[in-house]
């Protein structure tokens, strides 16, 4: 450990100044040393260093910074921000540093006990090593050392990202069970000729993007989440952006645990940004449980949560969301496809905010710093899909999803980070107050929201679903929305100045929001339905669409639609191949038979039957 | 070390600056001022030998030959389980209700770290308050956090008596902030007969500013003690408008770049920090908020009730003298409705789509159309569920509120107009009532 080569000169709030001697590293991690009362150890707390002005250098302390005096000692390190990187990342739950919560609780109880940090990696557990490289091998960074079996993936030990150019395996261990930070080889790197002893762990600085890898690529496969009105409307790409945002009640919350439960991702990193604790909860206590269906194991499995909820100190919340992905990016290299749910960035910005406000940066809009809009950009831009670097294997491929909710004051997407966000990736998806006070959820705009990966991802999405597809999704939204401009004109003129076909286009354009773009969250069928599923009910509600019922009143096509509507309805809730399912289909084919000129086909049994059904 | 200082060197609101040696951020210091009275105030920036110090009672008639005297700690709360039940104190903690003070006490530093939330459970218990907007239809929930939005002049402070007065918790502590001094003897009279479970920490409107935000703080730190000594402890704000003002005053003196309407950047943080002390401990007791939090223009997106919305578990909104339905929402409240009643959430849904058509046809009504029989069910229904259950002096059992919901159904409807399912209408419909329909 290093000794001491700086003294608090200031604290105001969670910054804290300090005179040092000697050389320091912008972003270094520092800490301050808290004098002990009498028998206990010395409390150090944990600091980054984000401004340097002659001797002093400006601190954000992750700790509540009580008790600091004028003249405590700090110990100024050479490192950046930085966590640890290897197999025994999932299914766990840190917090914005990456020290383990679980293992926090167990050594200071119910409450987070400040300067306590534990390694992100337990050193005592044992891992099984296969290596694959030989000695002699001259090896890039992000090749291949070895595997390691982690859960249900083939976790892979590279050569350190950090390595300039090539470098030669001196040694390589031999298959055995070693604890992660045991040498398991040696590579001399041909640049420098110096020697790095190589352990099953790597340690990354956070807000570095590891590059490892041999090429980006445009993304050109969608990320299926199972929710309907994104995977169709507003699809998302692997490798892409998207953004949620949303006033509070809007649903973002529901949308987002669905997502990381539905998604069809191989790892989905939880970045839970200075919101609610019970939320997260809900997560711990839940994944565990259940089931992921693609390996039968359970989804925690695949799970990682970083939690620097709203309460814990505002310096880690704005390094949480980096934990998360360079841990996305770190799985990335694996050849996985990596999803990071960040809630949210609105909280993150918040964070820069207080921070530039303490280092009395001229403000930008809203107080938040000019340089929000950069620091968002370059977030979003470490979402991507790779070509990875290792000859070995072949083409393969890992992606980084990233998926950012953004939580605007007032619900006005107008404010900095909306717009900023808006600006840089490839989706939005915007919640509204007006669908879920009509409880319309997911309550995703389908008329504000857009996707910039519908076309992009045009030959990916119509072989996954079928062909013309992209042109059907489009026709569909042409004609919700005028169903829709057509219900707007009748709230102005009323429903008498509408002529009959109007209002039947406007009555279809609300079943099509009820039994397609709503999606109901709690259901355990309806929650996630699959995609061959969803290109049925597509197609389903095309055909109720286009078909002309010829209804001669308007009052009976309210009443018929409305019938309808309840059992489709009624069939998204069915299980796939159950009684119900059969039923419901067939009562709704029925009313899509051919008219017999009387404009009656549907019997009345029918009707009554999908009413107790809903009821 | 030297703890007494004589020279205070600048003044600029609640805030004043002098310069002394081996003080620590965060720490307490008294001021004897002039006339014999004396202040506390906390050391809030540190810079070389510059102290800044927020002056609890602000710095009025402060002189810059005032004795400043650091006492070597945080501001801390004098808790002891049983002698501070049924006392009253400021916003610093020292007694108010002409007591002496807490004898035996230990000492709590306020404001104390965050919960693990790996430690976190999810909450399954309801606190019944005996209100039927609460209860049947926005349960409040153990370890819940939540607002009652309102505008000024809405009978929240009776709301909040109330609630505290009914709700089954072991410990109730009532936070006021910027009250009204009137409102403080409210809440003194109108508790005195639950004495022996409420703990007031109050702040009146006449108080120094910078005690309001201690408020919570001290609130918070004693409910924590009882939570984790297995009690249930009910805390209730009000209100949390006038927290935030506070806040922003010393934020403005502290020369701080607002963010949004003069209030802070880290008001967000600074109010999540307390609610997020709501919490429910496994084989412990449990903390659960409700907090008052006015909204200046009824208007919800201003800084402070849209924060609060991000932050809390829900909301109520006190409109008109009731909690209004509509707006209204129990984020928690489908984990205990599950297990209160069969009949509860149904029930619930069925009323409150009633109560909704009522609203439509009183509008029709209101703008000359004209209405058919089934709208006049409609109306008369409206007016029994306002008088019978939205009224904020009913008190009822859960049970006995589920009941009379069933009755005053029955007393308009027939059971296929309320659209409850058949097994329910069977279960439950007053028998006497059935009509053929």
């Amino acid at each position: 450990m290093s000794k001491s080569n700086a003294v608090v000169v200031g604290v105001n709030g969670n910054m804290v100044s300090a005179r040092f001697t000697g050389n320091v590293r912008m972003n270094a991690v520092a800490y301050i040393a808290l004098p002990a009362p009498a028998g206990q150890d010395v409390v150090r707390l944990k600091a980054e260093i984000i401004r340097v002005r002659g001797e002093e250098c400006d601190m954000q302390v992750f700790e509540d910074t009580r008790g600091i005096r004028i003249g405590d000692p700090v110990e100024i390190t050479e490192h950046l921000l930085a966590i640890e990187l290897g197999p025994g990342l999932l299914g766990m739950v840190y917090d914005g540093l990456g020290n383990p919560l679980e293992e926090l609780a167990q050594k200071t109880g119910f409450f987070l006990k400040r300067g306590t940090y534990l390694p992100t990696l337990a050193r005592d557990r044992k891992w099984h090593f296969k290596p694959c490289a030989h000695v002699g091998d001259k090896l890039q960074a992000g090749h291949g050392l070895g595997t390691v079996p982690e859960g249900v993936f083939t976790h892979r030990i590279m050569v350190p990202f950090g390595l300039v150019g090539a470098g030669e395996v001196l040694e390589v261990a031999p298959a055995g069970e070693y604890p992660v930070d045991h040498p398991i080889g040696k590579v001399r790197s041909l640049a420098t000729g110096r020697t790095h002893e190589v352990s099953m762990m790597q340690i990354w600085p956070v807000k570095k993007p590891i590059t490892a890898y041999a090429e980006r690529l445009l993304p050109s496969r969608p990320l299926t989440t199972r929710i309907r009105i994104v995977d169709t409307f507003f699809p998302v790409a692997e490798g892409g952006t998207a953004c949620i945002p949303g006033p509070f009640g809007s649903g973002k919350t529901v949308f987002q645990q669905s997502v990381s439960r539905y998604a069809d991702a191989d790892v989905v990193i939880v970045a839970a940004c200075g919101e609610r604790a019970g939320e997260v909860v809900e997560t711990l206590r839940e994944f565990p449980e259940l089931v992921d269906p693609r390996t039968g194991r359970s989804l925690m499995e695949r799970t990682i949560i970083i939690c620097n909820t709203s309460s814990m100190p505002v310096a880690a919340r704005e390094a949480s969301v980096y934990t998360a992905v360079t841990m996305a990016e770190y799985y990335r290299q694996m050849g996985l496809r990596v999803l990071v749910l960040a809630d949210s960035t609105s909280r993150w910005a918040q964070a820069l905010r207080e921070m530039s406000g303490r280092l009395e940066e001229i403000p930008g809009e809203e107080a938040f710093p000019a340089y929000l809009g950069s620091l968002i950009a370059a977030f979003y831009e470490r979402g991507g899909i790779v070509r990875l670097a290792d000859p070995n294997l072949g083409a393969a491929q890992g992606s980084t999803t990233i998926i950012g909710t953004v939580s605007p004051a007032g619900g006005n997407f107008e404010e900095p980070v909306t717009q900023s966000t808006l600006a840089v990736v490839g989706c939005f998806l915007g919640l509204t107050y007006a669908r879920s006070y009509a409880k319309r959820f997911p309550a995703i705009s389908p008329l504000d929201s857009w996707s910039k990966y519908l076309d992009s991802l045009k030959p990916a999405l119509e072989e996954l679903y079928a062909p013309g597809w992209v042109a059907e999704v489009r026709a569909l939204q042409r004609f919700y929305r005028e169903g829709q401009r057509i219900g707007d004109q009748m709230k102005v003129v009323g429903e008498e100045e509408l002529s009959v076909d109007e209002l039947v286009h406007f009555l279809k354009s609300e079943l099509f929001d009820a039994v397609f773009l709503q999606q109901n969250a709690y259901d355990e069928v309806d929650a996630g339905p699959s995609t061959v599923r969803t290109a049925f009910a597509l197609k389903l509600a095309r055909s109720v669409l286009e078909h002309d019922f010829g209804f001669v009143s308007k009052d009976q096509a309210r009443e018929r639609l409305l019938d309808l509507t309840s059992a489709m309805r009624n069939w998204n809730l069915a299980a796939d191949g159950s009684p119900e399912y059969e039923r419901f289909l067939s009562e709704i084919r029925g009313a899509l038979l051919p008219r017999d000129g009387a404009g009656r086909k549907n019997s009345p049994s029918n009707v009554s039957t999908a009413r107790k059904i809903q009821s | 070390m030297k703890r007494i200082y004589q020279h205070i060197e600048q003044i600029t609101g609640p805030v004043v600056m002098l310069r002394a040696k081996g003080i620590a951020y965060g720490e307490l210091a008294r001021i004897r001022l002039g006339d014999g009275a004396t202040s506390y105030a906390q050391t809030i920036k540190l810079r070389d030998d510059q102290v800044t110090l927020q002056v609890f009672a602000g710095s009025k008639g402060v002189s810059t030959g005032d004795e400043v005297e650091f006492l070597g700690h945080q501001v801390e709360l004098m808790y002891a389980a049983e002698s501070i039940l049924g006392r009253t104190f400021s916003g610093v903690g020292e007694p108010i209700d002409g007591r002496p003070p807490v004898q035996d006490a230990e000492k709590v530093e306020i404001g104390g770290p965050s919960f693990n939330p790996a430690r976190r459970i999810v909450p399954t218990r309801m606190i019944q308050t005996g209100i039927p907007m609460i209860d049947m239809f926005n349960s409040l929930v153990e370890s819940q956090k939540l607002p009652i939005f309102s505008v000024a002049g809405e009978p929240y402070n009776p709301l909040l008596a109330r609630i505290a007065l009914q709700a089954e918790a072991d410990v109730i502590i009532v936070g006021g902030m910027g009250l009204k001094y009137d409102d403080y003897l409210f809440f003194r009279d109108k508790l005195a007969p639950n004495k022996e479970r409420t703990i007031m920490f109050i702040h009146t409107a006449s108080d120094p500013v910078v005690e309001c935000i201690m408020v919570p703080d001290m609130a918070l730190a004693a409910a924590e003690r009882y939570a984790t000594a297995n009690r249930r402890v009910l805390v209730l704000l009000t209100d949390m408008t006038a927290f935030s003002d506070a806040m922003k005053e010393v934020a403005v003196a502290m020369e701080q770049i607002p963010a949004n309407r003069g209030y802070p950047g880290d008001l967000y943080s600074q109010l999540a920090a307390r609610y997020e002390k709501a919490v429910d401990i496994e084989g412990s007791g449990s903390i659960t908020i409700l907090a008052v939090t006015t909204m200046p223009g009824d208007d919800v997106t201003h800084p402070v009730p849209d924060n609060t919305g991000y932050i809390t578990e829900g909301q109520f909104y006190l409109k008109n003298g009731v909690i209004d339905p509509f707006g209204s929402l129990s984020r928690l409240k489908q984990i205990v409705n599950k297990r209160t009643r069969e009949d509860h959430a149904p029930l619930m849904n069925a009323m409150i789509q009633l109560y909704d058509s009522c609203r439509k046809v009183r509008q029709q009504q209101s703008m000359g159309f004209s209405i058919s029989d089934f709208d006049q069910k409609l109306l008369a229904y409206g007016e029994e569920f306002e008088r019978r259950m939205m009224d904020l002096e009913v008190n009822l059992p859960l049970q006995k509120q589920l009941d009379l919901g069933w009755e005053i159904l029955a007393n308009h409807f027939t059971p296929q107009q309320a659209a409850l399912s058949h097994r329910l209408i069977e279960a439950y419909w007053p028998k006497s009532r059935i009509v053929a329909a």
